[in-house]
């Protein structure tokens, strides 16, 4: 398993064409992308520039044209063939955060956490024993039996981050976890998500707009008209934020 | 596995269970609806039960004496007791009419029976308080459903009666409540003038020339008294030896006397089946608007709890749960619904039912059906709803 994980992301020459004929429009252009284990990784690029369709092919909720796509070491996509589960694969190997955390409101927060196991047919002891670790070591266990509207933002977006991490998948898409977030939160939460992809070997990819977090990154992929291009990014050090303690330390509510 | 349906209605349990009084208020709505039904039905049986017959002689071709009116002379039941198998034979009259009692009409029937003990067909079964009537008349014994009371003093027509004794559940098919009355007096009730009606039926009977010959003087005198008597019943009820066959005894009475004979499953018939047939299929559209209503009711706000939720199921969707899971969670939403309805639309018949005019019988067996048929529709009525969860886009949670 642990080599597995250690596969990363992997996109080779991957097109998407939405529509047909005359009206048809290329929004990736034969995108090429790697992510690492343990590595967190920007994706920047401007409206309309082909992100969120990335976003939703490595979520495996639309497929490419054409290329080949392998996560945690499995190959999902390659040149119109599909992997035949792809509801088990979101589960098992892609974990989801997103600009508002979309938890489910009718669920304590141990629960938020615990469906995603418990989906995967783990029983419901276990799942819990799972996501009160994480959000142990997110420092939200002391809100595990609150409702999700009982939480400010920045504890929700932990949670959903716990929700991500849960099934331990060899890969997470963020999609503008900060983008509520002022810029000390904003870093807090990006310290969390590189400490949590050293700790868990996870690949993370951060779709992004904010400015002020793309200097924490170590690679960044730019995106313009459905192709990439990689960047070195600054990777400026997140040691002195003390995640925790900046997420606790107001009650903000997410947009 | 977590309930998701149970935690959605314990998250907004306020919400659904008002949602829930409501709905059940309709359900209570219907299940009186066919309790007003099966009231008429056991209405009907109790008048026939009462009247203490095993076979209805009326007026031959009619469907005498509840759905039709039947006319016999009040000396036939002399020759019907002759008639093999035959033990009692009683005349009877029914007029539905509104009797004076304390400044204030009261809708009843007024039957008018002989005078005898328990058991003398026509004779109410049993009595709560007082006596039987005794007297040939002025004395009557009304049902306790009419507001008299013993000692009451009630006008029927134009004669004032004391009402000696009160019976329970004595009522006619249409549920008003009886009032006994002697025979004679209801004969003359039926037929009774006022004085001015009198007086002009004399006047017009001595101009006709036929009734008033110089050559035949004791005629119109004759003709006058005749018109004053009223020698007619409606019915004759018949009482048979045990272990007869009702048709056995029937048979001969058709034949010989050449009368409209009833046993007791015809006479059933006639009620159930064309007396109240009309009432029964204008509650039975009541029933089925009814049941349209509720399952519009059920899927309106079952699909507008589920398009509250497109995000979440998106989520869910997106995190990997099955189709199945999130259709198992609307349905369980939808029968929740259901259920709560069902327990206060029962509980909410239960209490307004005796408060209604007429008999409201709620049956155990109609409340099951109905709980069945309400399950029937929280499935079809959440349908719509999983159709619509089922056609989110996982993608949608992602954006873009």
């Amino acid at each position: 398993m642990a080599d597995i994980r250690r596969k990363g992301i992997h996109i080779e020459a991957i097109c998407k064409r939405y529509g047909k004929g005359d009206t048809a429009v290329d929004a990736l252009k034969g995108l090429e992308m790697q992510v690492f284990p343990g590595e967190v990784v920007g994706l920047i690029g401007p409206s309309g520039s082909g992100k969120s369709t990335l976003l939703k092919c490595l979520g495996a909720v639309i497929e490419p044209t054409t290329g080949r796509m392998t996560l945690g070491g499995e190959v999902i996509y390659d040149n119109g063939w599909k992997i035949p589960d792809l509801r088990a694969l979101r589960r098992d190997k892609i974990g989801f955060v997103f600009q508002a955390p979309y938890l489910i409101p009718f669920l304590d927060v141990t629960d938020n956490v615990a469906l995603p196991p418990m989906l995967a047919g783990r029983s419901n002891a276990e799942s819990r024993k799972r996501a009160l670790e994480l959000l142990e070591a997110l420092d939200v266990a002391h809100r595990a039996k609150a409702m999700i509207s009982q939480l400010s933002g920045g504890e929700q977006q932990r949670v959903s981050i716990a929700r991500a991490l849960v099934n331990r998948p060899p890969v997470i898409l963020a999609d503008e976890p900060t983008a509520p977030l002022d810029s000390e939160r904003a870093m807090a939460v990006i310290r969390i998500l590189n400490d949590m992809a050293v700790q868990y070997e996870t690949a993370i990819i951060v779709v992004t707009h904010d400015e002020k977090i793309i200097p924490t990154f170590k690679r960044i992929y730019r995106i313009r008209d459905g192709k990439t291009q990689e960047e070195a990014g600054e990777g400026r050090a997140l040691n002195s934020i003390d995640s925790f303690a900046v997420l606790n330390r107001f009650p903000q509510k997410v947009r | 596995m977590i309930s998701l349906a149970g935690r959605d209605i314990q998250h907004a349990w306020g919400k659904f269970v008002f949602t829930g009084v409501g709905l059940g208020l309709l359900i209570g709505v219907t299940l009186t609806m066919a309790g007003v039904y099966r009231g008429m039905v056991d209405d009907a049986k109790a008048l026939l039960d009462n009247s203490g017959a095993d076979l209805w002689v009326v007026q031959q071709g009619t469907l005498g004496p509840y759905a039709e009116s039947s006319s016999l002379y009040d000396d036939i039941y002399r020759s019907i007791l002759g008639m093999p198998g035959v033990t009692r034979a009683a005349n009877v009259t029914y007029l539905t009419m509104q009797v004076r009692h304390g400044g204030q009409d009261v809708r009843a029937m007024v039957v008018g029976v002989v005078c005898g003990g328990a058991g003398q067909p026509g004779q109410p079964g049993y009595l709560v308080s007082g006596r039987r009537i005794t007297r040939t008349h002025y004395e009557a014994v009304a049902d306790m459903a009419s507001g008299f009371k013993l000692g009451d003093r009630i006008r029927i027509r134009r004669n004032l009666y004391s009402v000696v004794g009160l019976t329970r559940r004595m009522v006619s098919s249409s549920g008003d409540p009886m009032v006994f009355i002697p025979i004679k007096d209801a004969q003359e009730a039926q037929f009774l003038k006022d004085n001015d009606a009198i007086v002009q039926q004399r006047r017009r009977t001595a101009a006709n020339p036929l009734f008033n010959r110089p050559g035949a003087p004791g005629l119109l005198d004759a003709v006058i008294a005749s018109q004053s008597k009223n020698p007619y019943v409606n019915a004759v009820l018949v009482q048979i030896k045990p272990g007869l066959s009702p048709e056995e005894a029937a048979e001969p009475i058709r034949r010989w006397k050449r009368l409209q004979v009833y046993t007791r499953e015809q006479m059933e018939e006639i009620l159930v089946g064309k007396l109240i047939a009309t009432s029964a299929k204008q509650i039975g559209m009541f029933l089925v608007i009814l049941a349209i209503v509720s399952a519009a009711i059920i899927a309106f706000i079952i699909f507008t709890l589920t398009l509250g939720k497109i995000r979440e199921i998106a989520v869910l969707k997106l995190i990997g749960t099955r189709n199945s899971t999130i259709a198992w969670m609307i349905l369980q939403q939808a029968l929740a619904l259901g259920v709560i309805g069902f327990v206060v639309g029962k509980i909410a018949a239960t209490i307004w039912a005796p408060f209604f005019p007429k008999y409201v019988l709620l049956v155990p067996e109609d409340a099951a059906r109905g709980f069945m048929a309400l399950m029937v529709i929280c499935v079809f009525a959440s349908l719509l709803a999983i159709r619509t969860a089922l056609r989110v886009d996982p993608a949608e949670a992602i954006g873009g």
